[in-house]
């Protein structure tokens, strides 16, 4: 028996776009206060990104402008305006990570992906991102793989991601 | 009885294979038919020693092993884990290690020891006295209470939490907001988030007592999206709390009603800064919003509103149990009380160390962190995150403490340090804090949108040498207009890594007697 708290960081598959579903779910969340964050975070859980057309559906149902909505959907790094790749692979570059030897670490996650940072390979295997601070200050370099979070991150770790993202 | 051993869910700890080795002592638990209870409790804070897993003896000793990797997992549990016995990885009573034993665990007192998300736990840990007190007392008593303990504000700013719970009090009565600042965005780190998953009923109890106090009756947590672990951890807290009473109508069987939610943020740093959190609560882009009017008196949607920060409000749980004056007793000049300090980047000891206000940087970086894990010589450490200043160990005597570091023109911020070796490139770590800066600016003031962009291009002209006193001029220019011209602290504060970096390794931008290596 296992108690306290525990987070599983798997993948799951992302549903089509589809305007009925994204009504449905812009409808769930409408009763809370200041809704459009929630809103948009749970159109990317569904879709694994917030489809242009669903910023009109949020306006409507929010009585905003889509100015506004778009205002918001653009200004936070989080929300996708296209899908990830199969992998998404997020790369902590602040100064803690920096401090140990971040620099060549990233630089070598990015050789062996053979992925720009900020982009998606063209195979569409793997989404690589530069990522200001997991909070694993202490045990740095850190890294979070398909949700899932990686301390110390070292040569071997770099080739379990390598392998990872193959498959 | 059945066993109990305790494997950390803490994000550090699984990020360094807590899950796995959780995993491997279930395997081996079942194949063996060993009936044990396996708590995920918060971690210690001692990261060179996770995943660090503790067994309570059947004679009721604790004691922990560690760093535990899952192939260790068969032969710990062969050589007597469960009663306790020595042997490799032993660490015997991990409350005995100098690193641990040293602190004054005020804030952090049940975080590692209890099951975090277990109610029951927490109540026989001393749990929700604070609010039986607060209810019991009453709301201007409340509020004089914190501001008696001289708790100021945790996040960054040091302003006194007392003064604005009077001043959201004095508003006349109406909607009101507590809102939580769990946007912990500076690298170095992570004390929020260990209290959130470590003993996230602290919070939601400081947090319950500061709506008592000043007649708030909805909390907000705004916790950002990095942290998936911490707002789980939130959650299965919120709603334990609620299913028993301590959150809803009627808390706690009082006359007070409070309820609260868990908000998850976006990926913007400049959130963080408490009115651009509140324009994001409310759905919009994070634009910081000028002052006043103060979040006290036109916050949350137009209302009053109490934002404090994680630490802030988990603090006071402690204040209202134990009384202000034993929070206040501890402390150094105008800074009362404890502080969790975080030790990260290039360090040997890493973790988290709450301490009274007073110890001073040397003993921080060399005694507790131990100096650097490459064994290299500390070079820098930076204070309180991208917008904290560049310490050189010239400045080792420095005591931690808000005056102290603000008189040597830095900020003990959050309490992060992020401590490098004599391989940083200074300069290098100034264009950082521009680009940074220029990443995550909000846009909504010309200093810190533009300067930071112009800060980027002149440090790449220093960088590479061209006419270099003439661009390190401008350089200083810049930073005395962003530091003076910003509307908050992302623009206002930038100046001070990269001032800092300039001021005490000039060295490092072609100034001063060392020269540059590229020349």
């Amino acid at each position: 028996m296992t108690t306290g708290h525990i987070v599983s960081g798997s993948r799951h598959a992302h549903e089509a776009w589809s305007p009925t579903r994204g009504r449905e779910i812009i409808a769930d969340h409408l009763p809370l206060e200041g809704a459009t964050l929630p809103i948009l975070h749970a159109l990317q859980e569904t879709f694994g990104y917030v489809p242009q057309d669903a910023i009109p559906l949020i306006a409507d149902a929010m009585n905003l402008s889509r100015a506004e909505v778009h205002g918001t959907f653009t200004f936070y790094h989080d929300f996708r305006h296209e899908p990830a790749g199969k992998h998404v692979v997020k790369i902590c570059v602040a100064e803690a990570c920096q401090a140990a030897g971040g620099h060549v670490t990233s630089a070598k996650v990015g050789e062996a992906l053979d992925c720009a940072y900020g982009e998606t390979r063209a195979d569409g295997q793997v989404t690589l991102e530069p990522i200001y601070c997991l909070g694993l200050c202490a045990c740095a370099p850190a890294a979070m793989v398909n949700g899932r979070l990686i301390g110390r991150l070292d040569d071997e770790a770099i080739d379990e991601i390598a392998a990872e993202v193959r498959s | 009885m059945t066993a109990r051993i305790y494997v950390p869910g803490d994000a550090a700890a699984v990020a360094l294979g807590a899950d796995k080795v959780a995993k491997a002592f279930a395997d081996a638990f079942a194949a063996r038919g060993l009936d044990v209870q396996i708590v995920r409790n918060g971690s210690r804070g001692m990261f060179w020693l996770e995943p660090l897993v503790e067994v309570v003896t059947p004679f009721g000793r604790r004691v922990g092993y560690g760093p535990v990797k899952p192939r260790d997992v068969d032969a710990l549990i062969d050589g007597g884990l469960l009663e306790g016995r020595s042997g490799p990885l032993y660490l015997d009573n991990v409350e005995k290690i100098p690193f641990f034993a040293k602190q004054e665990r005020f804030t952090f007192k049940r975080v590692g020891i209890t099951d975090p998300v277990s109610l029951d736990d927490y109540l026989a840990h001393g749990g929700y006295k604070g609010l039986e007190r607060a209810i019991a007392i009453g709301p201007s008593e409340t509020v004089e209470q914190v501001f008696e303990s001289g708790l100021r504000g945790r996040g960054g700013a040091g302003f006194p939490t007392g003064i604005k719970w009077r001043t959201v009090a004095a508003c006349a009565p109406g909607k009101k907001y507590i809102v939580c600042n769990a946007d912990e965005g500076d690298s170095g780190t992570f004390a929020d988030r260990m209290i959130m998953e470590g003993d996230p009923f602290q919070l939601i109890e400081g947090m319950t007592i500061a709506g008592v106090a000043v007649g708030a009756d909805k909390g907000y947590v705004y916790c950002r999206s990095e942290y998936p672990h911490a707002v789980a951890a939130m959650n299965k807290a919120v709603a334990a709390a609620r299913k028993a009473g301590y959150l809803g109508s009627r808390i706690a069987g009082s006359e007070y009603d409070f309820d609260m939610e868990i908000r998850v943020g976006a990926g913007a740093y400049v959130c963080g800064e408490e009115t651009s959190l509140l324009e994001s609560l409310e759905g919009r882009r994070g634009l910081v919003r000028a002052k006043p009017p103060l979040p006290a008196h036109k916050g949350l949607f137009g209302k009053p509103t109490v934002i404090n920060n994680v630490i802030s409000l988990a603090s006071v749980p402690f204040i209202m149990a134990e009384g202000a004056k034993a929070y206040a007793d501890v402390g150094f000049g105008r800074s009362r009380g404890t502080m969790p300090i975080q030790l990260a980047g290039n360090v040997k000891y890493g973790g988290l160390y709450e301490i009274a206000f007073g110890v001073t940087l040397g003993e921080l970086v060399e005694e507790i962190g131990g100096g650097t894990f490459t064994g290299r010589p500390v070079r820098a450490v930076q204070v309180g995150g991208p917008l904290g200043a560049y310490f050189p160990r010239e400045l080792f005597d420095t005591p931690f403490d808000y005056e102290a570091f603000a008189k040597k023109d830095g900020l003990i911020g959050h309490g992060g340090i992020v401590v490098f070796d004599d391989s940083v490139d200074m300069a290098k770590q100034a264009r950082f804090a521009m680009e940074f800066c220029s990443v995550e600016s909000c846009g909504k003031c010309t200093p810190c949108r533009i300067g930071s962009t112009r800060g980027v291009e002149v440090m790449d002209k220093i960088i590479a040498g061209v006419e270099r006193e003439k661009n390190l001029a401008i350089l200083e220019d810049l930073s005395h207009t962003m530091k003076l011209g910003s509307l908050c602290a992302l623009g206002g504060f930038t100046p001070y890594p990269v001032m800092s970096a300039l001021t005490h390794f000039p060295e490092d931008f072609g100034r001063g007697s060392v020269p540059l290596a590229a020349e």
